[in-house]
């Protein structure tokens, strides 16, 4: 059934609280260690939900609010906190996000910080986001994460040759990749935040506090000299970004691309790069293009024409919605629990020929959707592992993407992006249609 | 959240959205009917709400969603953020109460507050608001409650089918499997069996102190422990229910009989090998610690999150010398114990997991997320399949440490 009346209550949430964007934005940067600035609670959940996705030590210190702290401020549980984490971690840097709890008390911690001398010999920088769970949603809090990095380390100076990239909330297999292919084209990129280390890294035989890898504080600073900033999906806004502010305050040129989902989106960000680079699109990136383009039309008849609910964050729905439309899929839903208020605008300009079948939906959660999904005859789901309780309850395959996995392996080496990703997409949404048809034909085709 | 495995009531979070959202369906508490308590409720609170106060979309969610599932009683958590910006959710839960005709009931779970062991204490008094309400008519007096078992993977219903073929009723399981109907009249029954001592002692010795009903402490992990625990129940209903320890030990005898060929199998393979234990309660570190000695293991390392003065030097005299025991510890701590003595296998919650497997040391969940059951006799024999499927495995010699020790 679909309420008339809207619910004043969020049942099965389709979107986290912008601490945890905070925390994983933090992850990477080379020596950094996440803190909260709130309850223990918040830590603790945030925690827990990133290692059942990465399934990787995910440390996250928390100043740990009592009630005394909460009548009488903050300031002694964060300078005590602070002094703690270096003694023990000997981080690079410490990025404090604030949760709900300073927020609404009032607590300044800017000023905190600004009065904090660290008692230890090994100095850290501190950099400081103001991340209330109650304000916008866990991609929210990850760009104002990166935005704050920017805006409290990057420094001016004369113009290098290097570009920023803000790739957005993607996988470690995403950052990987996007590293191989500004490599590839000789492009000397800064990607921030980069955990595609810190947090997919291998077996060890000493444990490390910080796990290596991550954006370096160096490359961070230096991010005031480059000569470009990508930043990449079609939702963030053209105010108020980390690429934004590099261009007020240092004249760093902004250049905003979608999420390289699908052959079309790539093609737009292969253009753009071969631009920068002022070399053609390097041949092996071509030959994906050509396999990929390929095994399209060896597979057209399996998906064309099939219908898709798709959802996560925003800007990964722009980007499998450009995908879908361009196999011949039928997205029917796409729906967010972000509210950027341009989802829809965003949808519209990747479904191409789909765009008439589409109802885009912010701020919604997994109940409604699924009430929804009932009346639009959808052959699959396509997002996180969340939406597993819909799948279940229609009965439907879930193409498992984005974030969180946490019935499934592997979520941090799942490709999104490029020709290479649209790939692994293509052939992971054939093959479940194909399989799901396989299991439901009462002759049992050994052949397709 | 030991209110969540209550299936048949509302459980809505009050507060931003985030307190909710890491919670939902993440334990494994299993209900025999009704779902409901696998939905998450949230009030979502936006920054207009901190503002202008969240009671009235706190009294509207109520309501639909009241309207939308019928349940029985409902549940409300103030988080963080409530008690700051002083919501009267008492007095919401009881318009709501009086509007809709069911138990509304304010549980005081604000993060700042306490640690998990507030938030028990919490929980308790929420339930001590059902106990009560109820009518105990046609209870048995050889009956009892169980509490502190969330049947996680279906533990309750092990537990809760021995207990009825010694001849003893079950009133109410609190709250694994939970009715709120059950819970109303469990006051009716003869004796609470409480596992799980930090979440549900507070409501065990207020049963005691106002209604008179007894309370023992028991364990259901492990083949001592569980033989323990119903012994115990046994030996208190035998005036009541003649012939209950001689059943009781016919029952013990036979799940016995079924399980230890296949544990000795298990433990000839095991013998010697080194675990480390570092679980939320100090009651089920003492019974893991037994459990692994009937498998032949030694544990080196124990600890727990929540364990009191008193649980320590309880498990300074289980544990052999040498042992190192650790009291609320962090990855560090834990980490470092890890690299220092050779485990072969680390028992914990899934927040250590990824710890132990960094460094290439077995890890077995006894946690809230496990999947298959490890108490009763059956729970025994799964327990010790999963500690040899861990530790047997090939793939920890491929690892940097496992190819180290293969060199030493």
């Amino acid at each position: 059934m679909i309420a008339i009346e809207p619910l004043a209550a969020t049942r099965n949430a389709c979107k986290l609280c912008a601490p945890l964007g905070a925390c994983l934005a933090l992850r990477g940067v080379a020596g950094a260690v996440p803190f909260l600035h709130g309850s223990q609670g918040c830590a603790t959940y945030i925690r827990r939900y990133l290692i059942s996705h990465f399934r990787e030590p995910v440390d996250i210190a928390v100043s740990g609010f009592s009630e005394a702290t909460t009548v009488f401020g903050g300031g002694d549980n964060l300078r005590s906190g602070l002094n703690n984490l270096a003694r023990q971690y000997h981080p690079e840097l410490i990025g404090i996000a604030t949760t709900c709890l300073p927020e609404t008390i009032g607590e300044d911690v800017g000023h905190l910080l600004h009065d904090f001398h660290p008692e230890g010999d090994v100095p850290f920088r501190t950099v400081h986001v103001s991340t209330p769970s109650y304000r916008g949603t866990h991609v929210d809090g990850f760009h104002a994460t990166v935005k704050a990095l920017v805006e409290q380390l990057a420094q001016g100076g004369p113009v290098r040759g290097h570009i920023n990239v803000f790739p957005g909330m993607v996988s470690p297999a995403d950052l990987r990749y996007l590293k191989e292919v500004f490599a590839d084209f000789g492009l000397e990129a800064t990607l921030l935040p980069d955990y595609s280390e810190t947090l997919d890294g291998p077996q060890l035989e000493e444990y490390q506090n910080i796990p290596a890898g991550g954006t370096p504080v160096e490359s961070l600073r230096a991010m005031g000299r480059a000569r470009v900033s990508l930043e990449m999906g079609r939702t963030m806004a053209d105010a108020g970004t980390a690429a934004v502010s590099l261009e007020s305050k240092f004249g760093v040129a902004r250049r905003k691309l979608g999420w390289p989902v699908g052959v079309l989106e790539s093609d737009r960000f292969f253009a753009a790069l071969s631009e920068l680079a002022g070399r053609p699109i390097p041949e092996k990136h071509a030959k994906e293009r050509g396999r990929l383009v390929d095994s399209y039309v060896d597979a057209h008849k399996y998906v064309f024409g099939r219908r898709a609910v798709v959802f996560g964050e925003e800007d990964l729905v722009v980007g499998l919605t450009a995908f879908l439309a361009e196999i011949g899929v039928q997205p029917v839903l796409c729906a967010s629990g972000g509210e950027s208020g341009r989802l829809e605008e965003a949808v519209k300009a990747v479904a191409g020929d789909a765009v008439d079948g589409i109802v885009v939906k912010e701020g919604m959660d997994f109940a409604t959707m699924g009430e929804m999904a009932r009346g639009l005859a959808p052959d699959f789901l396509i997002g996180s592992s969340k939406g597993y309780s819909v799948a279940r309850e229609l009965d439907l395959p879930l193409i498992r993407v984005g974030f969180p996995i946490h019935d499934r392996i592997g979520g941090q080496r799942i490709l999104h992006l490029g020709y290479r990703g649209a790939q692994q997409l293509f052939d992971a949404v054939t093959n479940t249609l194909i399989e799901r048809a396989q299991e439901r034909s009462p002759v049992g085709y050994s052949y397709q | 959240m030991v209110l969540y495995p209550i299936a048949d009531a509302l459980h809505l979070v009050h507060g931003p959205l985030g307190c909710a959202a890491y919670t939902w369906d993440i334990r494994g508490a299993l209900s025999s009917g009704p779902q409901l308590h696998r939905l998450s409720f949230s009030t979502d609170l936006r920054e207009m709400d901190v503002i202008q106060g969240g009671e009235k979309k706190l009294a509207k969610a109520l309501c639909q969603l009241i309207d939308l599932h019928h349940p029985k009683a409902a549940f409300v958590y103030s988080t963080c953020i409530v008690g700051v910006i002083g919501d009267d959710v008492e007095a919401v839960c009881r318009q709501v109460s009086a509007l809709k005709g069911i138990p509304v009931l304010p549980v005081h779970s604000e993060g700042f507050k306490g640690t998990k062991r507030d938030g028990y204490r919490a929980a308790c008094e929420a339930l001590l608001q059902l106990v009560g309400t109820g009518s105990t008519e046609g209870i048995s007096p050889v009956s009892v409650n169980i509490l502190g078992d969330f049947n996680l993977a279906g533990e309750v219903w092990i537990i809760r089918d021995y207990f009825e073929k010694m001849g003893i009723e079950v009133v109410a399981t609190i709250t694994g499997d939970g009715r709120v109907d059950d819970i109303r009249r469990a006051h009716g029954a003869a004796l609470n069996l409480v596992q799980c001592s930090g979440s549900m002692m507070h409501l065990a010795k207020q049963l005691q102190e106002k209604r008179g009903i007894p309370f023992k402490r028991v364990s259901y992990f492990g083949i001592e422990d569980m033989a323990q625990a119903l012994y115990d129940t046994a030996g208190f209903f035998a005036d009541k229910s003649p012939g209950i320890v001689g059943r009781t030990a016919a029952l013990v005898s036979q799940e016995l009989s079924t399980i230890m060929p296949q544990i000795a199998q298990y433990r000839r393979k095991l013998e010697g090998r080194k675990a480390a234990v570092y679980v939320g309660g100090a009651f089920k570190a003492f019974s893991l610690v037994r459990a692994l000695r009937q498998l032949g293991m030694d544990t080196v390392m124990v600890g727990s999150q929540t364990g009191l003065r008193e649980d320590y030097e309880e498990l300074r005299e289980l544990c052999d010398e040498g042992t190192i025991i650790v009291d609320d510890s962090n990855p560090l701590e834990l980490s470092s114990f890890l690299q220092e003595k050779r485990v072969d296998l680390f028992i914990g919650g899934v927040k250590e997991r990824p710890i132990a497997y960094k460094l290439g040391v077995g890890f077995c969940d006894h946690n809230h997320e496990r999947k298959e059951p490890l108490a009763g006799f059956t729970g025994m024999l799964n327990f010790a399949r999963e500690v040899y499927n861990t530790v047997a495995s090939p793939v920890w010699r491929l690892t940097p440490r496992g190819a180290m020790r293969d060199r030493s």
